[in-house]
């Protein structure tokens, strides 16, 4: 198919408002009236609330309410995510609006002001008297799960979850194996660090409908606060911003509840808005994994047997946990074919920080393992490590060891090879300090969500009289080019302009719903959608212009605002004309469509078999790295990415996803930590949690395949989350290669480098 | 000693005088937003690490959240929104929106002054200089390479080199 405008670089629609200063944020927002909300935050991590007295500062002038617990008419919830569909007690978990009885973590909401101005806020806080009974805690997952272990929770166990994945013999695998790799790896809390910390403004509207405008990745929270309130669903309308960022960080509910409760008391506007360090504080985190691994091969560097241990620290609440975990167990094995694998995964509830989605959603978690000891084997075997992955990787027939067979091509052999090759011929340092080393790393991620949560997106479509589109559709946008997408799909389809193009998203009154912006879905979920829409719409036109140009249908294309006869290029009719004619004749211009993604059972038991997502994006890191013998210090001098993302929509925007994907993860490979330290977070601000900066990366080389075998429109994959994914491990096997220590513990820090090479000396 | 609880400033903000009464320690940054509607310079951290609140003063830019505005008493401020009509200014717009720069925005105002502010200082940087000079804006989308493409481009047609 003839292609106008998919695969164009297109700007974005939403550039130009944003270059100029215009677009209008969450913390942008404001409205006559309106009251600053603050948040009283536990001082402990474990403690039991002896009292709360808030007389005080219910008296100070201004002040307009002050809540807690009691105030909150559904305190105690189930944690959902968009879901339309119950996915029982196993996927949701227990979470709070604020603390009752037992605080879980320091940073835990305890009371809620809503005041005439932010300091008065902030000084009500100051006058609420919270006694607190501090409790001992329990801060390592490990410890955790230990019998008579401290109760994060009131009765309930610190299990959150536990999965297992079988396939063939593993005993029987460890004794072919002519070279076993053991390794324990772990990973650290990461925060998104998103630029713009959570905001929203609420209000109360003549017809008694809540509305909350906020920067969010979920906009179908309005049932969950309406649940808090007691209200019916269709009395609370979520209207969701452009995001300064999401990462996965706003896919759990932020201000939403809060603000609805105090606007629901004062009956006034309200504003609330996270500081920085209430953000790095009190939103959710990466889970940490400690992972064990046992890896054996024979000698011609078969992979036959891959036994895992994953143990993740949920934190203090569940919320997304059990998911993320479910994704680390699927992904624990790698995108390698093993005919023997055992792997066993458990989630544990503590008093640090409740960690949730975060761009890699328990997929790159595991990467970091599996491909450190894919590599580890290879320098066992004297093999390279390209050979080592084509030679085990999943081709299309495989199966993962859940049994989900990829009948679609599988493009590791070919983004292995070409991201390798890249890196071009290999260098020497001309100084004695600097040693330079290449490492690869190879991956795989979903995009769509878990196939049990029956997901579905709607959109709708609509021509103007003049020749001009509408596009509606709840669709969240971090800046990724959610929006873009669904208009380049319907500038292609219907032969105009993307300028003609309006698009309305993310607003549950007023757009249908399509979804969260999580689980890289969008593009394939939601772009599945509009395409549908857009199709029918192009069919209603094309069987219109048949008949004014007396010309069969399959002769006609659409194409630069016109409806064109194939056989006699001058035989046309406008598409304005095609247009007036439709509705004069009372022919509908305007579609809605539903796109449903696979449907699977939920698990049945902690054995997880058979299909668990839609599809997997593959994709490949290469990097070469100069470490500092003296110093430790890792510089990264090239990093290539090579994916297979299907069809490249927006050839700006998926380079952006993988150039960005890559520094994101870059992040996680040598700088980030979220140092938590019995509960207390020890890098409170961006002056401790530290990023990577312009200066401290290098220009990620990016290769597209193309292979069209996604399951998006035109044959696209989702890219944003699987981006991340294989750059981490990636970096740690090119600094073994540099200086021959294996770090097997984000972040590899100059300090860690530095002390495994004065131990191997 | 009387302290001084408030005191009284004027402001150029874009062209436009802003007189209030602020309390002594009130950030430029705040002036900014909240007396100033200027809400196109951004709050990230509000401690100097993120760069979202740069704004050029005078002729420096500056982390806007570092300034009190009772500094920034009688001079001026330009903010992204007052410069629509700066030629280096727009180029470094057309050049973000069509270089990809773009993602969620969040940081983009602050970078447009960053940028603006070094090409006019060194208008022959080569790319590690224009890392260097964006160090203090962070950007967590993109990776930074296509907003130095963006700001290369720019330099090179304003020189007359090719990007």
């Amino acid at each position: 198919m003839e292609l106008n405008v998919i695969g164009k670089g297109l700007p974005k629609v939403d550039a130009w408002a944003k270059v100029k200063g215009k677009t209008v944020y969450a913390d942008d927002f404001s409205l006559p009236g309106m009251l600053y909300a603050k948040v009283l935050r536990s001082k402990y991590p474990a403690a039991r609330i002896l009292s709360i007295d808030t007389s005080r500062a219910k008296q100070l002038p201004g002040v307009h309410a002050v809540l807690t617990a009691k105030d909150v008419p559904n305190n105690n919830l189930r944690a959902k995510f968009g879901q339309s569909t119950d996915v029982g007690a196993q996927f949701e978990g227990l979470y709070r609006v604020l603390a009752e009885e037992k605080v879980r973590f320091l940073g835990e909401p305890v009371a809620l002001v809503a005041a005439e101005s932010l300091q008065i806020a902030e000084e009500a806080l100051d006058l609420i008297e919270v006694t607190y009974e501090p409790l001992p805690g329990v801060f390592d997952p490990v410890e955790a799960l230990k019998p008579g272990a401290y109760p994060v929770g009131e009765n309930e166990s610190n299990v959150v979850s536990r999965f297992k994945i079988r396939k063939g013999d593993i005993d029987a695998g460890f004794a072919a194996a002519d070279v076993i790799v053991e390794n324990t790896y772990h990973v650290p809390f990461v925060d998104h660090a998103y630029l713009e910390p959570e905001s929203g403004v609420a209000w109360l509207d003549e017809d008694g409908v809540i509305n909350i405008r906020v920067s969010t990745q979920v906009i179908e929270h309005f049932r969950t606060v309406a649940e808090v309130l007691g209200l019916p669903q269709n009395r609370v309308r979520v209207i969701g911003t452009w995001l300064g960022g999401g990462f996965g960080g706003k896919e759990d509910i932020t201000v939403e509840s809060f603000l609805a409760l105090l606007v629901w008391k004062t009956g006034r506007p309200v504003k609330l808005t996270y500081t920085r360090e209430e953000s790095l504080l009190a939103h959710s985190k990466r889970h940490p994994f400690l992972m064990k691994y046992k890896t054996g091969a024979t000698k011609d560097g078969r992979i036959i047997a891959l036994e895992a241990e994953l143990i993740a620290d949920a934190g203090a609440y569940t919320y997304l946990t059990p998911w993320v975990l479910l994704y680390a167990t699927v992904n624990a094995a790698g995108p390698y074919d093993i005919p023997n694998v055992k792997v066993d995964s458990v989630a544990v509830l503590t008093n640090n920080p409740f960690t949730s989605a975060n761009r890699g959603f328990g997929a790159i978690q595991p990467n970091v393992a599996y491909e450190s000891q894919v590599d580890e084997l290879a320098r066992v075997l004297g093999m390279d490590p390209l050979t080592i992955r084509q030679k085990n990787c999943l081709r299309q027939g495989a199966s993962l060891a859940t049994g989900f067979t990829f009948d679609r091509y599988v493009a590791l052999p070919e983004v292995a090879e070409k991201a390798w090759q890249a890196l071009g011929p290999a260098k020497e340092s001309q100084d004695k300090r600097i040693r330079i080393g290449r490492g690869l790393a190879i991956g795989m991620m979903s995009y769509g969500r878990l196939t049990f949560l029956h997901d579905s997106s709607r959109s709708y479509v609509k021509l103007e009289l003049d020749g001009s589109a509408v596009i509606r559709c709840g669709v969240p946008d971090l800046g990724g080019g959610q929006a873009q997408a669904l208009c380049q799909i319907v500038a292609e389809e219907l032969g105009i302009p993307i300028e003609k193009i309006k698009i309305y998203i993310s607003d549950t009154a007023l757009t249908p719903l399509a979804g969260t912006t999580t689980a890289t879905r969008q593009l394939y979920m939601s772009g599945n959608a509009t395409l549908k829409a857009a199709r029918e719409i192009k069919e209603r036109l094309l069987t219109k212009a048949s008949t004014m140009l007396n010309v069969r249908k399959a002769y006609l294309k659409i194409e630069n605002e016109k409806i064109v006869s194939l056989v006699e290029p001058g035989n046309f009719v406008s598409l304005k004309d095609v247009i007036a004619q439709c509705s004069s004749e009372g022919i509908e211009l305007f579609c809605e469509a539903q796109f449903n993604a696979p449907f699977t059972d939920i698990p049945a038991s902690e054995l997880i078999t058979g299909q668990t997502h839609p599809d997997f994006t593959f994709g490949a890191y290469a990097v070469e790295v100069a470490v500092d013998l003296e110093t430790g210090v890792v510089e990264v001098q090239k990093v290539v990415a090579c994916y297979d993302v299907g069809k490249a929509l927006n050839v700006l925007n998926v380079e952006g996803q993988l150039e960005g994907g890559a520094i994101y993860c870059l992040g996680y490979a040598l700088m980030e930590e979220l140092v938590v330290d019995q509960g207390r977070l020890k890098t409170p601000s961006f002056s401790e949690y530290l990023i990577p900066t312009a200066a401290d990366v290098p220009d990620v080389e990016t290769i597209l395949v193309e292979s069209g075998s996604g399951l998006g429109p035109y044959g696209a994959k989702g890219v944003g989350e699987p981006a991340c994914n294989s750059i981490a491990p990636a970096i740690l096997n090119a600094i073994r290669d540099a200086v021959g220590v294996r770090i097997t513990s984000l972040p590899a820090t100059p300090e860690k480098i530095v002390f495994a090479m004065q131990k191997k000396q | 000693m009387e302290i001084m609880r408030e005191i009284t400033v004027t402001v150029n903000v874009n062209g436009i005088p802003v007189r209030a009464a602020v309390s002594p320690q009130e950030s430029l940054l705040d002036f900014l937003r909240y007396r100033a509607g200027a809400t196109d310079v951004k709050c990230g951290c509000n401690k100097g690490d993120c760069g979202t609140c740069t704004v050029i003063l005078e002729d420096r830019a500056v982390k806007s959240c570092l300034v009190l505005a009772a500094q920034a008493d009688n001079r001026r401020v330009w903010t992204v929104r007052g410069l629509e009509k700066d030629p280096l200014m727009q180029a470094l717009q057309e050049s973000f929106a069509t270089h990809g720069a773009v993602q969620c925005g969040f940081c983009t105002p602050g970078m447009l002054l960053t940028a603006k502010n070094f090409l006019e200082h060194n208008p022959k940087p080569d790319r590690a200089e224009i890392k260097e000079a964006i160090a203090g804006n962070l950007c967590r989308c993109t990776g930074y390479k296509k907003i130095v493409d963006a700001i290369a481009a720019v330099a090179a047609s304003r020189t007359g080199d090719r990007a």
